[in-house]
């Protein structure tokens, strides 16, 4: 029980700070792939090349003033960060990292918790980031605020809709719902469910773009729209973390694609913890790329799309998985 | 170890506190929310029984009973919403009149 | 330890339900039954219904919620300014048959379980719980039922839009 208790507490640990540590370095990342693509040079001055840009950006947002709207609901108000920076938190708790070493006798699973259910948590605790900006809106008083946050939020819930159908092809070739197990049955190359189930990748990527409101659909927040959106009249840290909870839930849906498509920690020569690095890598840098490359989608085209295109696209590929499996 | 009794007494109370928000509240959308509460009591006992049996049978209603739920509440707000489009009050003791 | 977290949660249950029905403000009241609904997810889990555990976050805290909640923040509620009852004593009715309703139910229990209480080899079972059971159930015993709700489902989704829409 103590050994259970101690090896866990490490295991968040670690996981915590590296999650903390990519999160911030994430944003000074962004900014310099974004100048790239725009032939410019990006955050270069701070440190060695720039590097110590997040640390500025942090000791600005801390040392800003306090913001209250006036009439605004001083409890919601201050919840709303919170409640947006905690689910992205708790998905990194379910991910595995790598197959299990043996330490002093003891078996660790690099895995925080193995849950049976392991891919419906991550789908529970993202259905529960909707709150964050649901009362970030309503208790701002704002009517910029309302009206975004109505528009993210709406957004948000029917882009869960695809990204809960679109992996059901991956749960039935892999026949449970153990994220361990799901990486596990991915051994060998070809067997990485990315070549078995393309279109479920597809869509599942671009419904997870969509649930963290990044572009091409990042109309609720974008500068040029509504001001901007739900967290209009947010300053210092409490904007601080819902910038924050943006890249950790950018963070997670890679995550979780590399641990459903793209076959988790698995790879020759190199430790898996550096394979999982590696692939997770690879796909925020798509998610930057797509930043930086399409222009956004209009509210209406949005909703449709999300509505009248993907929802058929995911059932005709559960449909289609169904038939072949049982050919 | 959590004997069977205690899940069965602590769903009686949550059904008694969801009927008597149902009784004691003008707004209608607490009086839904009381009734989520009893909703809720029930799926409790329902999954309480299911596990100290052993059959998954508990279970499954409880997720027909969750569906249900779902439905009923996505109607019952469509409803609240015309009846204030219409009012401008979703006080249940004014709205006691099937057409005026 | 089983019980400690039992008698948490059946606290944490029981007094947020408590403040759902008696706060004046409809969104704190929703907040609270998000609580509510919270609680009774980990109650499953401790119970070993992983499957139903997760479904009733998934779909209750984080869909029908988000609906109470929309509806709320769209029709701009301001605070509980309804007027004294409209019958005489009607509170204090209320309180007394549910006090009623409570005794009976407790006495169903007490009568329904002849050794005092516990069902004869009560003991939990949380294989049961498991995804692979209650699918098993669901789509061989219940296939019929899962059917009709899922077209339940449909007609809702249709009635709801028929009934909010402004014109035809």
């Amino acid at each position: 029980m103590a050994a259970f208790i101690l090896i866990s507490s490490l295991k968040v640990l670690v996981v915590f700070s590296v999650f903390m540590l990519i999160v911030a370095y994430l944003s000074y990342v962004e900014r310099r792939l974004v100048a790239r693509f725009q032939t410019r040079i990006g955050p270069n001055r701070v440190g060695p090349a720039g590097l110590l840009q997040p640390i500025a950006d942090a000791i600005k947002l801390l040392t800003k003033e306090e913001v209250f709207p006036a009439n605004a609901n001083r409890i919601m108000f201050v919840l709303a960060p919170i409640l947006s920076l905690i689910p992205a938190l708790l998905i990194m708790s379910v991910i595995p990292f790598g197959d299990s070493l043996t330490l002093f006798g003891q078996r660790i699973d690099l895995i925080i918790s193995d849950l049976n259910v392991g891919i419906l948590f991550v789908f529970a605790v993202t259905s529960l980031g909707v709150y964050g900006i649901v009362m970030a809106g309503w208790s701002s008083n704002s009517k910029y605020s309302l009206l975004g946050a109505l528009r993210s939020s709406a957004q948000m819930i029917s882009y869960e809709v695809s990204y809960g159908l679109s992996i059901i092809g991956v749960l039935m070739m892999a026949g449970t719902l153990n994220l361990m197990e799901i990486v596990k049955s991915q051994a060998n190359f070809f067997d990485w469910y990315i070549f078995k189930q393309p279109l479920g990748f597809l869509i599942f990527s671009v419904c997870g773009i969509a649930e963290t409101n990044r572009a091409p659909f990042d109309l609720p927040e974008a500068e040029t729209e509504l001001v901007a959106g739900y967290h209009t009249e947010y300053s210092s840290m409490k904007f601080g973390m819902f910038f924050m909870a943006e890249y950790a839930h950018m963070l997670n849906v890679s995550a979780i694609v590399t641990t459903l498509f793209l076959g988790g920690w698995q790879g020759p020569w190199l430790p898996p913890v550096v394979w999982f690095l590696l692939k997770v890598s690879v796909f925020l840098f798509g998610y930057i790329w797509l930043r930086a490359t399409l222009p956004r989608f209009r509210y209406d085209q949005l909703m449709s799309f999300g509505w009248k295109f993907l929802l058929p696209l995911a059932l005709l590929n559960i449909f289609a998985t169904g038939i072949f499996m049982y050919l | 170890m959590v004997p069977l009794n205690y899940y069965l007494i602590l769903s009686a109370l949550l059904f008694a506190i969801g009927v008597v928000g149902v009784l004691i509240n003008r707004n209608a959308i607490v009086v839904f929310m009381s009734i989520e509460i009893m909703l809720n009591a029930v799926n409790l006992s329902l999954i309480a029984f299911s596990q100290f049996r052993g059959s998954p049978v508990g279970q499954v209603i409880v997720f027909l009973v969750m569906a249900v739920a779902a439905a009923e509440a996505a109607v019952g707000l469509a409803i609240i919403l015309v009846i204030h489009r219409s009012r401008e009050s979703i006080n249940v003791d004014e709205v006691n009149l099937m057409k005026w | 330890m089983t019980l400690t977290i039992f008698l948490i949660l059946a606290l944490v249950s029981v007094l947020s339900s408590i403040l759902v029905i008696t706060q004046k403000n409809s969104v704190i009241s929703a907040l609270y039954l998000i609580v509510t609904l919270g609680s009774q997810a980990v109650l499953y889990f401790l119970l070993g219904a992983t499957f139903i555990g997760v479904l009733q976050i998934i779909v209750y805290a984080g869909a029908i919620m988000v609906l109470f909640l929309f509806v709320i923040m769209l029709l701009n509620l301001k605070r509980d300014e309804f007027g004294p009852d409209q019958k005489k004593g009607q509170r204090v009715l209320a309180f007394l048959f549910t006090l009623f309703l409570a005794v009976e139910i407790l006495a169903a229990l007490k009568i329904g379980f002849s050794d005092g209480g516990t069902p004869a080899g009560a003991v939990l079972n949380p294989a049961s719980g498991s995804p692979s059971e209650v699918a098993r159930s669901l789509f061989i015993d219940f296939l019929y039922p899962f059917e009709i709700v899922s077209i339940l489902l449909l007609v809702a989704i249709l009635g709801v839009v028929v009934l909010v829409k402004k014109r035809f």
